[in-house]
């Protein structure tokens, strides 16, 4: 598999525009932090979360034509902090507060709140009457976060103790392949968008992505890249985890409906034995076993969970909407200049 | 340094989780009634223990749609 390195996409408003240009020239030249962002709704702003996810990708992969050292350059990093700071209000005034109940036993918590997410049916629709058409929207959506399946929570990794770092490696070493890069998560959507006739280069529909879409991968990027954050990160995990076993057997039954053979639905396949393995680790090991340790990162613990579950939420309720409205979810391709 | 004496295979641990499956670790090997052994591609899996999984005896995460309730440790006698 090739190197990852994407391109600069188009800018989709004054902050990307900003942002990019300067990227373009040398580390810490010609970048003015915005000042306070007057967004009426972050998560759906497509300018800000396209210049978010940018920004952050400096973190993952390199862009080309971009410095490298652009990644800890100060003048970067304040301005993404103007980026962060409306998201993760939008984002905290979605999430309702954790009860001292919760907060006694994390993991109990985590089943609760997991067993009761009522996002839209998504998995359900495209099971019995998902388009081929839009099940490939949804697998271009994903591979915004997919193609780097468990990077985002890796971060976490270093700021654990004993316990529920052990418990997060048991997870990420299978997420990674257990050692077999073929095996890897993010090389089986590799694989799976190429058995569907899709680009499976790292970025290469990033310009048909929606604001939502973004969004659904800055939240885990923003709490991975934050010490702080370091027990919503986990939340996050869990949360992901603990909805994505029965998920993704529909995802599988959506391809074989649709005709698609195994190459195309191994990687939904490998996702139900897996998630079915990891979701009792991440919730009790993993999250019980660092609120257990840091009883004051629980209530983010949740918070992650919760924001997942929400940001989820609104992205699968984009796709339904679109879908009901007769219209693709992703972003009209570029209009080619005259 | 390695310790040619050193005992590398670890032994089996099978952990019950709450209203979960069993997850299994250690050196093991998952055989059917006949003895033939059931390929398994990673370290740790999940034992269905519900019943109620579409791939037993591997869990497929259907215990959270049918409701299954069971405690970690075991259950107490009736009366005690």
């Amino acid at each position: 598999m090739a190197r990852r390195l994407i391109d600069l996409p188009s800018p989709r408003g004054c902050l990307s525009e900003l942002l990019f240009a300067a990227l373009e020239g040398p580390p810490d030249e010609g970048l003015e932090a915005p000042g306070a962002i007057d967004s009426g709704d972050p998560i759906a702003d497509e300018d800000l979360q396209l210049a978010l996810y940018v920004a952050y990708e400096i973190h993952y992969t390199g862009i080309r034509g971009v410095d490298e050292a652009w990644e800890w350059t100060p003048s970067l990093l304040a301005f993404r902090a103007e980026l962060e700071r409306p998201f993760e209000a939008a984002m905290a005034e979605l999430v309702e507060p954790a009860s001292e109940q919760e907060l006694a036993s994390v993991g109990a918590a985590l089943q609760a709140i997991t067993a009761e997410d009522a996002g839209p049916p998504l998995s359900r629709y495209l099971e019995t009457q998902g388009t081929l058409e839009q099940m490939l929207e949804h697998v271009v959506h994903r591979s915004a976060y997919q193609l780097k399946e468990a990077d985002p929570h890796s971060w976490v990794i270093p700021r654990l103790s004993p316990r529920p770092k052990a418990a997060l490696l048991e997870v990420q070493t299978d997420e990674y392949g257990g050692g077999s890069a073929e095996r890897m998560h993010s090389v089986l959507f590799a694989k799976t968008m190429e058995a569907l006739g899709l680009d499976p280069a790292y970025g290469a529909y990033l310009e048909r992505m929606p604001a939502v879409t973004l969004a659904t991968v800055n939240l885990m990027t923003g709490l991975g890249l934050q010490r702080r954050r370091r027990g919503a990160s986990v939340g996050h995990l869990a949360a992901f985890e603990m909805t994505s076993s029965i998920p993704n057997r529909r995802y599988g039954n959506a391809l074989r409906r649709l005709g698609c053979d195994r190459e195309a639905t191994h990687f939904y396949d490998e996702h139900v034995e897996a998630d079915a393995v990891h979701e009792n680790i991440a919730a009790w090991d993993l999250a019980g076993g660092l609120a257990a340790e840091e009883p004051e990162v629980a209530a983010d613990i949740l918070f992650g969970a919760r924001a997942l579950l929400q940001i989820e939420a609104r992205w699968a309720t984009h796709l339904m909407d679109s879908w009901e409205r007769g219209e693709t979810s992703l972003r009209e391709p570029a209009a080619v200049p005259a | 340094m390695v310790d040619p004496n050193h005992d590398e295979s670890s032994p089996v641990t099978i952990t019950p989780y709450p209203d979960g499956p069993y997850l299994v670790r250690g050196d093991f090997v998952v055989r059917d009634q006949a003895g033939n052994e059931l390929p398994t591609e990673r370290r740790t899996i999940a034992l269905c223990r519900c019943g109620k999984s579409r791939m037993r005896p591997f869990c497929d995460g259907t215990h959270k749609l049918v409701g299954f309730r069971a405690p970690s440790g075991r259950e107490p006698w009736p009366g005690d």
